[in-house]
Formats: C-alpha cells, structure tokens, sequence
C-alpha cells in the first residue's frame, strides 16, 4: 500500500493535502481497499462550512456505508466533479484523480494535530 | 464462532473473512463486481457450508412435513426439490428452506445457518410422527459451482449425465471421485448452475478438482457479498432482511409456496390475509434518482408519508443502478408507484418494479 510523504493523515483515513491556505483531501488508499469497489461518492456540503471531525459527506461501495471526516475545519470550495460520472477514481487513484474535495483552512493550527504517512502506516499495520 | 472445512483454504486464497451467522466465512476474495459478474457470464464458487442439513426419515415423514411447510410437499417425486417456509404460530416464518425428497420416507430439509437450532427445535416439538430426524450439518460441506459454465465444468468430472437435470431436481453419484455427492440443479444466484452437497473429509478434493477442471472457463471463488448482490439481482428473499419471525409469506410475494391444499401451521391465519388482500406487501424498486439504498431506510409516500422500509438494497453490478425490496403498503405496491426512500437526509425517487430486476 501506498502513503505519500506529503500528505496528513487521519485516523479515520483520509488524506490531506496542503496548499497554501487551501487543502485537499480524499481517503487512503488502505480505505479504498477495505470499502472495496466504490460506486458513488455523495458530498451535499459544498459552499458548507463544517467543522473538524464532522461529516462532509459518504462514500458508498456495493455492500457498505462510510461516512467522510472533515479533517480540518474549513468551507467546502469545491467538489472533484470527475466522481460524479467515474467514482470507481478512488480505488485506482486514490491520492490522485480520486481527490474528494477542495476546503479553506479556518484553523491552520489543525494541521499539527494530523498524522504523517509515517505515523499512519503505523496506524493500519 | 464455527468454521467450514475449508476455513483454512479461504485464508490462504486471501479471502476477508466475517463471522456470518456465527460461522467464520469468506465475504470477499477480490473484488465484488468480478466475483458477481463471473457469475454472471461464466462460473463462480461459493462455499456455503454454513447451512444447515437435517434428514428425516419414516413411514410419517411426509406428514411431518406437511404440518410444519408451507408448500406442499406431496407434489414432490423421488429426486425433486421444493422451495418453502416454516410459518410460525405467531403470523411470521420461522425460516424459508428447501425440501428435497429422495425416498417416500426419505426427505432432507435445507436451511439457513443462522435458523439451524431454531428451525431444529421447531420442528422437532411438532414431530408427534416418530419420525427419525438427523442434524448433518457439521458433517456435510456445501459448494455451489454457479453460473453458465458451471454445468461444463461440473461434467468433467462425472459420469452423472447432468444434461437432462431439470431445475429443482437432485441426484447422487462420484464427483471427481468422491462418492455420494449430491449434486442439485439448485442455487441463489439465477445464474445456473449446481450445488454440490459433499462430506467434510471430501470438500477440499471436489474444490481442487472444480477449480483444476474450470481453469479454461475463469472459474472464480466467490464471496458472500457477491451471492448476495446475485440474489437480490433475482429479487430471492434472505431470512433476516425480507422475510423473518413478523412477515407473512403471503406478504413477502411467497404466495407460491404458501399452499391451502393442506393444513399447515396456521394456515387459516395466512389464508385471510390472501383472502382479504395483504396490508402491505413486498415490493422490488429501482431508484430513479441517484442513490443507493440500504436495509432499514424509509419508504415515504411523494406526500411524505411513511409507507414502509427498505429489507434489502444495493447497487445492482448488472443494472448500474440502486435497486431494493422493501414492504409497502398495499395502495402503493403496483408496478410504476412512484415512491421515495430516506437517504439520509434527502428523499431520493425510487419506483416500484417488476422482480425480478433481470
């Protein structure tokens, strides 16, 4: 499996990626695997502020339910229109094109909280 | 927690393993859509060892099983098999199973892992017959080779002709040489295919063969997730979700197996509600709008009303689409009623359809 370096982590595996005051963020590929094929990624909560560890929105694979964890507080700027058509992203390219949302950063503090890949891995081995 | 005999083999292909029904037992090999669709074109092995097998035996058997299923069992000829359910004394199903008859005094009952004492007692206290009744359960292993190719790869590996079997008949005989196997034009998945009744010490012989002999065709080991998104695909009710201890069999669309040819465990009670037309009924419904839907959900009217709940749903692998059964009802069952299941906080469109969904 596969943990980028430059990404956060969190124990609810997603993936945060930082840039300049705005973050990415999708789930680990270690989720991917556990939900299996994914086949809808429904986020109700764009232009939504939300607070950390709130839910964002679900991702839904054949047989099971996952709610998404903000992992920062921010507001959703913008949704990864591409899932809409082809969720099956998120298994193939899960730090890639299966990215989930956009968000502004409210609290840049968050980000210490986050884990890295290192600790991560440590996290699901 | 029980494990199959080939516990240890579902581990080594990398299977992920869930307690199911208080067995150890493979929901996944791989990947779902694969497992499903290898059904769907060639040929796919479950090993489904969890369910249970009881034998009854005597002069009285057939008495014994007319009082407490629902259909009638006198219909059954040697080497046929029946679809039915034990009503309960309270208006519910104890389980739904299958009734195979081998001998006027010979019959075997199939049932679901998860019923195997419930169903056990059950028919136990209403044997009044003296029949002889034999819990195999543990001693039996069950593989259901499904799909279009699994006639092909099943024939090179027995002298049993099995292409004049019609469906819903057994027979027994040496499969990849092992002796007394039953194989049953039976399965779960709509797909065809057989199931293969085999002793413990045999089941890992018959796997290896199956899988040797359908290497040409892509055979495929396949999980429960799988059977459960080929069942609900057919719209096959499962105990726990679409039918349990509450449900009517006449509420849940079994009117064809709910037989008033004969007495049978209140029977008068089933047979007013088929006289009287049922509240509500067991529908299958595609979503028209974008969702999935999930055991549990409400069912609501365009009003928003609560008509119902969802029994069972998923993302159809055939279809692309969210489809579901769930009880409604009855001024809401017909074919085309729009109706609106809760996602969440949403209520996304749905409509009822004919079952099976393909």
């Amino acid at each position: 499996m596969n943990f980028p370096s430059n990404l956060y982590y969190t124990k609810d595996h997603e993936w945060v990626r930082v840039e300049g005051d705005v973050a990415y963020i999708g789930i680990t590929d270690f989720a991917q695997k556990e939900l299996g094929d994914i086949v809808y990624v429904d986020i109700p909560s764009k232009g939504k502020n939300i607070a950390q560890h709130e839910v964002f929105g679900t991702v839904e694979a054949v047989k099971t339910v996952s709610d998404l964890f903000m992992p920062l507080t921010g507001e959703v700027l913008e949704l990864n229109a591409q899932l809409d058509g082809a969720p099956e992203l998120v298994n193939s390219d899960p730090y890639g094109d299966g990215w989930m949302i956009k968000c502004s950063i409210s609290n840049p503090s968050e980000i210490e909280g986050l884990m890295s890949a290192e600790a991560y891995q440590g996290l699901v081995h | 927690m029980k494990y199959v005999a080939l516990n240890d083999l579902h581990v080594s292909l990398g299977a992920k393993m869930i307690e199911f029904a208080g067995y150890n037992m493979p929901v996944l090999y791989n990947n779902l859509i694969q497992e499903h669709q290898a059904v769907r074109n060639s040929v796919g092995v479950f090993d489904v060892s969890h369910m249970g097998e009881f034998m009854l035996k005597g002069e009285k058997a057939l008495e014994l099983i007319q009082l407490v299923t629902s259909n009638d069992a006198s219909k059954l000829t040697d080497g046929k098999v029946q679809y039915s359910c034990l009503p309960n004394d309270k208006g519910g199903i104890v389980d739904d199973l299958l009734v195979y008859r081998y001998s006027a005094t010979e019959y075997y009952l199939v049932v679901n892992a998860s019923n195997i004492e419930k169903d056990w007692n059950w028919i136990s206290q209403h044997n009044t017959f003296g029949v002889e009744m034999t819990n195999m359960s543990d001693d039996l292993s069950l593989l259901a080779v499904q799909g279009p190719d699994a006639i092909k790869v099943i024939q090179k590996l027995t002298e049993v002709n099995l292409a004049p079997m019609e469906y819903y008949t057994f027979t027994s005989g040496t499969v990849a040489g092992c002796e007394d196997v039953i194989i049953s034009n039976t399965g779960y998945t709509g797909s065809g295919g057989f199931e293969l009744y085999v002793w413990n010490k045999d089941a890992r012989k018959l796997w290896d063969a199956l899988f040797e002999a359908g290497k040409e065709f892509g055979i495929t080991p396949c999980g429960l997730g799988a059977r459960d998104t080929l069942r609900l695909e057919k719209g096959f009710c499962l105990y726990g979700n679409d039918i349990n201890d509450e449900t009517s069999p006449i509420e849940a669309g079994l009117g064809w197996i709910t037989k008033f040819t004969k007495p049978f465990i209140n029977h008068e009670h089933h047979k007013a509600i088929k006289d009287n037309g049922a509240t509500k009924k067991l529908v299958g419904f595609e979503m028209v709008e974008r969702g999935i839907p999930r055991q549990h959900y409400t069912i609501k009217d365009a009003a928003g009303n609560i008509i119902g709940e969802v029994t069972s749903g998923t993302q159809s692998p055939t279809l692309n689409k969210g489809i579901g059964l769930g009880y409604v009802s009855a001024a809401h069952s017909k074919i085309d009623s729009e109706i609106f299941i809760e996602i969440r906080d949403k209520v996304i469109k749905a409509k009822v359809v004919k079952i099976p969904f393909l």
